[in-house]
Order: structure tokens, then sequence, then C-alpha cells
């Protein structure tokens, strides 16, 4: 799947948006997932704090986010784009790549709670597609 | 058997008391169709599914969606044994519809993502978490008849 014209400009749209309150949606996801799927709390055992909204997660949260950044200004070659990010998640944090479809759905869910207006249908295929191209591009380096 | 913790029913049933399941159910089924278009695949008979637009004001997917919530409040009544309580409807979803399973898990999704933008703030980390637990046990009762 790929992203077409129409799905590039409504994720630039819509990351307009949503990027101004870029620390709160990352940390909101973050939290969300390592509630909801427990099993990825594994990833970040040396943490003392993995409660929602914690330092550390508010912290991590603002790098996703920019790593989110990064790929909407990459959005047309998101392989060499995030390309050091793979590597890095690939060989040296080495987390199983199922992960980022895990990440990717709490993220949709906070963009849906925060931005329900602008989070239309038509981009909420748009920013799902965008979700799961960033994921596979994440996951180039694995193997 | 799955087990709930007072706080999960409590965050279930706070969910359920917050939908409203006259706009859940039928805007979840239409992002579903819409965001996943191959499930239309099960909905030929449906009518015109052909652009967001036209599948957000189809009444058949409307009335479909409602009929999917209705499921999910029989869950809520039966939540000590959805397992036999979806017997017959997981049957119904592999003999007769052949639905793919992993549809059940798209549709749960855009279940979470509707509810989440009703209910806002109050949406919170364990509520979710509660929430999919509970879609997810739905999913596997839905998934147990195929064979």
């Amino acid at each position: 799947m790929s992203l077409s014209t129409k799905d590039k400009a409504l994720v630039k749209t819509f990351w307009d948006k949503a990027s101004k309150k870029a620390d709160d949606v990352g940390s909101e996801a973050l939290s969300r997932m390592l509630v909801t799927y427990p099993a990825t709390k594994t990833y970040f055992a040396n943490w003392d704090d993995l409660r929602p909204g914690s330092a550390p997660v508010r912290k991590h949260g603002k790098v996703i986010m920019k790593g989110l950044a990064t790929a909407v200004s990459k959005i047309d070659d998101l392989e060499n784009g995030l390309s050091k990010l793979a590597e890095m998640h690939a060989t040296k944090l080495r987390v199983d790549p199922a992960n980022f479809k895990i990440l990717s759905h709490c993220i949709l869910v906070v963009l849906s709670m925060m931005f329900w207006n602008d989070f239309t249908p038509e981009t909420h295929v748009a920013m799902d597609k965008f979700l799961s191209r960033v994921s596979q591009a994440m996951s180039e380096k694995y193997r | 058997m799955v087990a709930w913790t007072d706080a999960e029913r409590n965050a279930i049933t706070a969910v359920f008391a917050k939908l409203n399941p006259d706009v859940v159910g039928p805007n979840a089924l239409a992002r579903c169709l819409i965001v996943y278009p191959w499930t239309q695949r099960y909905f030929s008979k449906f009518g015109n599914l052909y652009n967001a637009e036209a599948i957000l004001g189809n009444p058949m997917v409307a009335a479909h969606g409602k009929v999917v919530l209705g499921g999910l409040e029989m869950a809520l009544k039966n939540m000590d044994d959805i397992k036999k309580t979806f017997a017959p409807l997981s049957e119904l979803h592999s003999e007769k519809l052949h639905v793919d399973p992993d549809n059940f898990r798209l549709l749960a999704d855009c279940i979470t993502i509707v509810v989440a933008s009703q209910m806002g703030s109050a949406f919170t980390a364990e509520v979710q978490a509660a929430w999919q637990k509970f879609l997810a046990v739905v999913v596997s009762g839905l998934c147990r008849q195929y064979h």
C-alpha cells in the first residue's frame, strides 16, 4: 500500500494542526501503549516510572513525535528519510517490529480524542496508511 | 474463563453508559468500510459504498452498525461467559457469512477510535486498556467456532 498524492496532502494538513499539541499527543500515545499492551513495557525496564504521563514517558513521547515529524517531512521517501532510525531500532534497540503497529494504533486513538473534528474518515485513512508506511520503513533494516 | 477486576468492570460499564449506540455503531462500521476498504467485500448487498460520503450516508450501513453495537451490549450483559454467549454468532460469521476473523480486529480498532472521540479525556489509558481487553474477548468469542 503506497501513499497517493491525496493521502500525502491530507497527512500534511492534519499534521499542521496536530503537531501544535505534539508533546501531549506523544505522551498520551506512549502512556496508553504501556498500559493497554503491558508487554511493551519490557523495552523500558530501565525507566524508574512507567505510569501514564510520568516524566520519562513525557520525555520519550517528545522523541517519538520528533521522529514522526521527520517522517512527515520525508513523506516522499520514507525509506531513506527514516533510514537512521530504522537502523537504530533494528540493531541497537531491537524492538520487535510488531510493536510499531501497536504504537500506531495508540497514536490514532489519541488523535481521534484530541482532533475529532479534523480526523475525518478521509484523514483517518490517510493517517492509518501513513503510519503503516512509517512502520514499514522502520522495519527495513531488521534482516 | 476471563478474569475481570472490579476496576475493569466499572470502566467498561462506564464506557457503555457514556456512548450513544446510535452514533458509535454506525460511525465505527462506516469508518471500517472507509479505512479498510477490503472489508466492503462482505456488504455487496448494501448498495452504494462508492466513496466515504456514500458510506457515511448509507442507511444499511447505519442499521448494521447498530446491530454490531447490540452484539457488544449482549457481551456486556454476559461478561462472565462471552465465549458461550457468542458461540452462535461465531458459527454464523464462520459458516454462513465467511468473514475472515482478522476483520473483527479491524472493526474493533475502529470502534475504539470512535469511542475515544466520544469520551475525550474520560477515555484514560486505564479505561482504554479495559475496553480493548473487553473487545479482545468478544473477538476471541467470535473466532472460536472457526475450523
